[in-house]
């Protein structure tokens, strides 16, 4: 999953991290002197202070660790209500929160398997961010 | 410095809390300080106050920035420099703090803290949006989450992890409402019933509207001076003997735990140990009840029952005014109100009433050591302080 440490690499940042979620690709930053993961990423590692970092495309599939069905939302969110929201915690450990689409509410429970789901038309509204929601992940044997 | 104390409240303030359609908050702050000055003669408003730290959360709610010297100037208190903080809902917890450490350095011998807000002039969906940007923008306001929403992520980590209930959150909201009945300055004076609580519509599942506190206007300050000169000012002067503060990343999911908030423990240890005092000293406390769960879990960060056992605690009636170890008795941010930038303050008022006997008909009798936390977001920002009677 390593992705290639060439010359043009990009910067680590938050809007790097949304202009690949618009390629439908969920992307990490790595330490290379610590190893410590950093999703959002970050251009200094809080963690050592190195600036040796490599981008790391990440699993799209986790569990669900906790959830929420919100019922009163700021108005961007308004027409959503009520959603479904969590927190997924992907196979290395990384957590990521969202909102969780195409779900029966009541069937939710701790340990869901969801996977990312991609919108790759980013909004027309500042600051122009391509948004990321989970759904189930239907295992296909 | 360990058990020692670090100031002294020679006198505070609280204006009314609740929907107050004709106060702007600087009217409501001045309010605050006017009463602080009346509960105490010998203090000259002109001459003894040196400086004012206050907090506030947001300047969307007024679209009013740069307020400090305002609130100097409608408290009659210019020249006296004024300084803003702001960590959230935790902004007037921040502002004693700075206080104590201006006395300590040396510069100021007497200093005005508080805080306030005025939210109700604008919609509920507003509020939510604006109290929202105290999470993190690109990662938790961005994609969907709200304030309760995110509380309600605790909760429901806390129902799987413990078995925590629905009720039992629900038994924090009937305390609370009860003894807010009993405070004049509280913005929901009435009891409630489980049956009510449990019966009200959702605002982010498993949290409902009566686990979620109030969207209040209100001022609190309080006036603090060196430990030498309090007794010039007044008999009984309240010590602060502890504080602590703690800091932890603004989102939620990349915390160590859903079900407890780092930031309180540290702020908790820092100040028990400067206090050189254990949970089970403490006899009274205010704490942060934003929703009911972060009053069930701070019961467990402040060592006050075991980790997980928050529900129970609150079942056998510990927190109650008759129990052990009375919680809220000003009606909490749950039924006295959450105006989210005075409520640090405010938990320090009701504190000073009960270790100077003036919290009338919620009054614990003989209490001696008291406790305040008040938090920040979803718990980015926690400060603890402790109280002794003087």
């Amino acid at each position: 999953m390593e992705k290639s440490n060439c010359e043009e690499v990009p910067p680590f940042t938050i809007e790097q991290f949304f202009r690949f979620l618009k390629e439908k690709k969920l992307m990490a930053a790595k330490c290379t002197n610590c190893g410590k993961l950093h999703l959002p990423p970050k251009p200094i590692c809080s963690n050592c202070y190195s600036k040796e970092l490599s981008w790391i495309q990440l699993e799209t599939k986790g569990q669900l660790l906790t959830y929420t069905i919100i019922h009163i939302a700021p108005e961007q969110f308004q027409k959503n209500i009520p959603y479904a929201y969590g927190i997924i915690e992907l196979k290395n450990g990384l957590r990521i929160p969202g909102i969780i689409k195409d779900t029966e509410h009541e069937k939710l429970k701790v340990g869901t398997e969801l996977e990312v789901d991609f919108e790759t038309e980013p909004s027309p509204n500042w600051p122009q961010w391509p948004r990321y929601y989970f759904k189930p992940h239907i295992s296909t044997q | 410095m360990k058990g020692k104390p670090i100031a002294a409240i020679v006198s505070a303030g609280l204006s009314k809390f609740g929907k107050l359609e004709n106060y702007a908050g600087r009217e409501l702050f001045a309010e605050a300080v006017y009463e602080a000055f009346e509960r105490c003669p010998k203090i000259d408003p002109k001459k003894d106050i040196k400086a004012i730290f206050v907090g506030m959360m947001s300047e969307s709610f007024e679209h009013q920035g740069h307020i400090a010297p305002m609130l100097s100037d409608w408290a009659g208190l210019l020249p006296a420099p004024a300084i803003r903080t702001e960590i959230a809902c935790a902004s007037s917890a921040a502002a004693l703090r700075t206080g104590i450490f201006s006395l300590l350095s040396g510069i100021y011998d007497v200093v005005l803290v508080g805080g306030l807000e005025k939210m109700t002039k604008r919609s509920t969906v507003e509020t939510t949006e604006i109290l929202g940007m105290a999470a993190d923008y690109p990662f938790e306001q961005w994609n969907g989450i709200t304030f309760p929403g995110l509380f309600a992520l605790m909760a429901t980590a806390h129902m799987h992890k413990y078995g925590t209930t629905e009720q039992q959150m629900g038994l924090i909201a009937v305390k609370n409402h009860h003894n807010g009945a009993l405070n004049p300055k509280a913005h929901m004076q009435k009891e409630v019933t489980l049956e009510t609580v449990m019966a009200s519509r959702t605002v982010a599942k498993p949290l409902k509207l009566y686990d979620c506190s109030l969207i209040s206007d209100g001022a609190s300050c309080v006036i603090l001076t060196k430990l030498e000169i309090a007794k010039r000012f007044c008999d009984n002067p309240v010590y602060i003997i502890g504080s602590g503060h703690g800091s932890d990343t603004l989102s939620l999911y990349q915390r160590e735990s859903l079900t407890s908030i780092k930031a309180t423990r540290n702020a908790a240890k820092e100040a028990y140990n400067m206090a050189d005092l254990k949970p089970e000293d403490i006899d009274v406390a205010e704490v942060h009840d934003c929703f009911t769960i972060a009053e069930l879990i701070a019961y467990e960060d402040l060592g006050f029952c075991p980790p997980g056992e928050g529900g129970k605690f609150i079942e056998k009636g510990t927190p109650t005014l008759e129990g052990d170890l009375p919680v809220n008795t000003s009606g909490g941010l749950k039924a006295k109100g959450h105006p989210v930038g005075a409520t640090g303050t405010a938990q320090v008022y009701e504190i000073y009433l009960q270790l100077t006997e003036q919290a009338e008909k919620r009054q614990i009798n003989g209490c001696k050591i008291g406790l305040t936390q008040n938090l920040g977001g979803s718990g980015a920002s926690s400060i603890v302080h402790i109280f002794r009677r003087g």
